[in-house]
């Protein structure tokens, strides 16, 4: 191998470790430009329903806990706070901030899993699905809503008088919901694994003010993930 | 490859499963992307022969029409998937690209290793899809119906979402390494056309591929869980996914089209021994289709309901498709003219093109018109049109592609009588097989049915032969191509005289590509590269014949 000449950081297909920076970078932005694009079907199909159906949406998002959105938009601006202070801190060579700052934005991802587990809870047992699940208390035909929902369910009351073609609909509001927000939660999840690992290695000692390539794309992704939030909370939230 | 056992290159420096199967070598990468598109042609050009035999004479023959509609669908999902997206790219693209840069590696070998084992993923979902029930979809999963059927959509779809990540990973590679790692003096307009058509294509693979995942995720949503945002029953637009599909699929056909044309631009310079005519043209040109691939999808809805405005928005809009890519084939031409002109089976396969493109992309135009669509529309002047594109021109470049880097990949010659014999064989069944179906559908065969009116039962028979010409010929390149690496005569570096830096390299190349930085000039001066012919090929002029005293300075410093 040709590497020994070489800087044992230095992939042996680069010249020098700037280039590699470089291209690591580069090809971390591009790899978010894909991740909006797989977003941006969802998007679309929003866009599209709520054009179409602007009362379905008004009236859907009320079923939303604008209060757990906007608490989750706090955690993860916080969180993004954090992995881009520890950007700066490896720069710096301030080892032990470093792993404390990612540790802090594990945690905030972790907490923002936690509320987003209760909301989910919540519309579960209040059949606030999409229409065709089991539970959803949305289906056209009010005959086949669950009666467990029937009964214990605090919005059935509200929407079990309503035209069976508008409630249809909300229907897919909330497939819309669940699909926009669990993609958005797997990022999460995966953001989770790869503070992690960031972690790990900072502890062992990988990173250094020359070589710190993965905690700045970990934090680009990490960005990205707390920017599609940003999206998501107005436009299903606080729809008005 | 007995002419090799002495020297150490790429492919006999590690040996066994795992130096393969775990290597981060672009050129190992490429080969075994290139061995697997082969496997796939085979299997997906056999679902074609039995379509093709079933459609021999009306009525069932030889499979049910429930078979057929399987055959159909997966004859389309794997020679899209698994063959031609990966051909040119991910095959030719990966052995090639970092060798035109003069350099070691792509950007990620890591991350074109994974590309490469995601595409195996899909591959074997794939298969078993089609052991697990079949799929017969139409390689379109368009909904309702991929929704309702009770066949492996999800498997399927799910092969379909692993093998874009491979190629959204690969068009990543790529563009980081056209970026980031050209040689010192490469310019941007100092690149090997191939490589402005690698660039093109991979822009369009990390922008549109995402957006079939999602389609695709959402269809395996739809039908595990009743999401409803397809299903009309639920108040979903099935139509949504069409655009989402079609967003894709549209720019999809230039990532098989545009790597395409990359090689030919190659192709047509070399064996023309004459510098490429309308260098920046033809760049300018690869980018200008991949932005316009983007905003024509609609041309595929037109009768499925979206508003008049819109299609003629899109019709007026694919038409402009049309400019750069006659662009390029103008400018092959010119490249031709005068030119010195050597009729390798690359060359042939390369002039092959320009008559199917011609034929193929003219046709184009009539199914752009919105009048004229909606006859032609899912008839088989549709099925012709994309064959002739995807096949005709995307196929038949990437075999003259592999024969023009054969010598380069192995190290040896294959039969040049054999191969271009056997290539225009392909060409004449080609079009035996394809023109009779414009008449058929001009005269309304509708696609996708197993059986027809007796009225098409003569072209129907001439499209069989021609295709039965075209599996014989195809097989038969495979052949002469396979004996090459046992009887091959070994190669020099540069056996055609090209100015490309890869050809500076040895054949094969040693694992890490050049043992000193290749000199950097213009890709398509062939005027400092002259034939020897102790050598067997081609050889930059030596300075030493010009300048005896620049010899002299080196000697007495070694």
């Amino acid at each position: 191998m040709s590497s020994d000449h070489h800087d044992s950081k230095l992939a042996h297909h680069f010249d020098d470790l700037e280039q590699q920076f470089d291209a690591n970078k580069f090809g971390m932005w591009v790899f978010l430009l894909t991740e909006i694009l797989f977003f941006s079907g969802l998007f679309v199909a929003y866009a599209t329903y709520r054009s179409n159906h602007p009362d379905v949406f008004q009236y859907a998002s009320q079923f939303l806990d604008t209060n757990l959105g906007a608490v989750n938009t706090a955690v993860l601006l916080l969180s993004s706070f954090t992995a881009a202070w520890a950007v700066r801190a490896v720069q710096l060579g301030q080892k032990n901030l470093v792993t404390t700052l990612l540790g802090i934005t594990v945690l905030c991802a972790c907490g923002f899993m936690a509320i987003k587990y209760m909301e989910y809870s919540h519309k579960y047992h209040e059949g606030l699905l999409w229409g065709n699940a089991e539970h959803s208390i949305f289906k056209e035909n009010t005959a086949d809503v669950a009666s467990s929902v029937r009964e214990h369910g605090h919005h059935w009351g509200d929407v079990k008088d309503l035209d069976p073609e508008f409630r249809r609909q909300t229907g897919i509001f909330f497939g819309i919901y669940f699909c926009l927000t669990g993609l958005h939660g797997i990022h999460v999840l995966l953001g989770i694994i790869l503070m992690l690992w960031l972690m790990r290695r900072n502890m062992r000692g990988d990173f250094s003010p020359e070589k710190y390539d993965a905690v700045d794309c970990g934090a680009l992704y990490w960005h990205l993930v707390d920017l599609i939030w940003i999206f998501l909370f107005p436009l299903l939230y606080l729809i008005s | 490859m007995n002419t090799h056992a002495s020297s150490v290159n790429y492919l006999n420096h590690e040996t066994g499963f795992k130096s393969w199967f775990m290597t981060l070598d672009h050129k190992r990468l490429g080969l075994m992307y290139m061995w697997s598109t082969f496997a796939a042609m085979l299997l997906g050009g056999s679902f074609a022969l039995l379509l093709r035999f079933e459609l021999f004479s009306p009525g069932k023959d030889l499979v049910s029409k429930d078979v057929y509609n399987h055959l159909f669908t997966l004859h389309g999902a794997v020679m899209i998937f698994l063959v031609i997206i990966p051909s040119i790219p991910a095959a030719l693209g990966n052995f090639v690209l970092p060798l035109m840069l003069g350099a070691k590696d792509v950007a990620f070998p890591k991350i074109n290793r994974l590309s490469y084992h995601l595409y195996l993923i899909g591959a074997v979902l794939l298969v078993l899809a089609i052991l697990t029930g079949g799929l017969d979809t139409g390689w379109t999963f368009y909904t309702p119906y991929s929704t309702s059927t009770d066949t492996s959509v999800v498997i399927a779809v799910f092969g379909a979402f692993v093998i874009g990540f491979s190629s959204i990973f690969t068009g990543l590679n790529f563009i980081a390494t056209i970026h980031k790692m050209r040689p010192p003096g490469m310019t941007w307009f100092k690149m090997p056309l191939l490589c402005w058509a690698l660039y093109a294509t991979s822009v369009i693979q990390i922008l549109a591929t995402p957006v079939l995942g999602i389609a695709l995720l959402l269809i395996a949503a739809e039908r595990i869980m009743g999401v409803g945002i397809f299903d009309p029953a639920l108040g979903g637009d099935p139509v949504l996914f069409q655009h989402l599909f079609w967003f894709y699929s549209h720019p999809a056909v230039y990532v098989m089209i545009l790597p395409a044309m990359g090689v030919l631009s190659e192709l047509f310079s070399t064996y023309s021994r004459k510098h490429i005519f309308g260098y920046s043209f033809i760049a300018y040109s690869s980018i200008a289709i991949a932005i316009v691939s983007f905003i024509v999808w609609g041309h595929h809805l037109y009768v499925s309901g979206q508003s008049a405005l819109v299609s003629i928005i899109f019709s007026a809009l694919t038409y402009t498709v049309a400019i750069p890519s006659a662009i390029k084939v103008f400018n092959w031409v010119a490249t031709m003219y005068k030119g010195s002109i050597s009729f390798t089976t690359g060359m042939v396969s390369a002039m092959s093109v320009i008559w199917l493109f011609g034929i193929g992309g003219l046709t184009g135009l009539w199914m752009a018109n919105l009048s004229t669509d909606m006859h032609l529309h899912d008839t088989y002047f549709v099925v012709s049109h994309f064959h002739f594109v995807m096949v005709g021109s995307a196929l038949f470049s990437y075999l003259g592609g592999v024969h023009h880097w054969w010598p380069k990949m192995f190290g040896v010659m294959y039969d040049e009588a054999k191969g271009r014999f056997w290539t225009i064989v392909s060409f004449l069944g080609f079009n035996l097989t394809f023109l009779p179906q414009f008449l058929m559908g001009t005269r309304g065969m509708p696609r996708r049915y197993f059986d027809y009116h007796p009225q098409y039962e003569y072209l129907n028979k001439i499209s069989t032969i021609g295709a039965a010409m075209i599996g014989l010929a195809v097989f038969m390149i495979f052949w002469n191509l396979w004996r090459s690496l046992k009887t091959g005569k070994k190669a020099s570096p540069n056996p055609w005289g090209a100015a490309t830096l890869e050809w500076q390299c040895a054949s094969p190349p040693t694992p890490h590509n050049f043992d000193e930085a290749p000199a950097v000039g213009d890709p398509y001066d062939m005027s400092l590269i002259q034939f020897k012919s102790d050598e067997e090929g081609y050889l930059p002029i030596n300075p030493c014949e010009h300048d005896p005293l620049i010899c002299k300075v080196e000697s007495t410093e070694a």
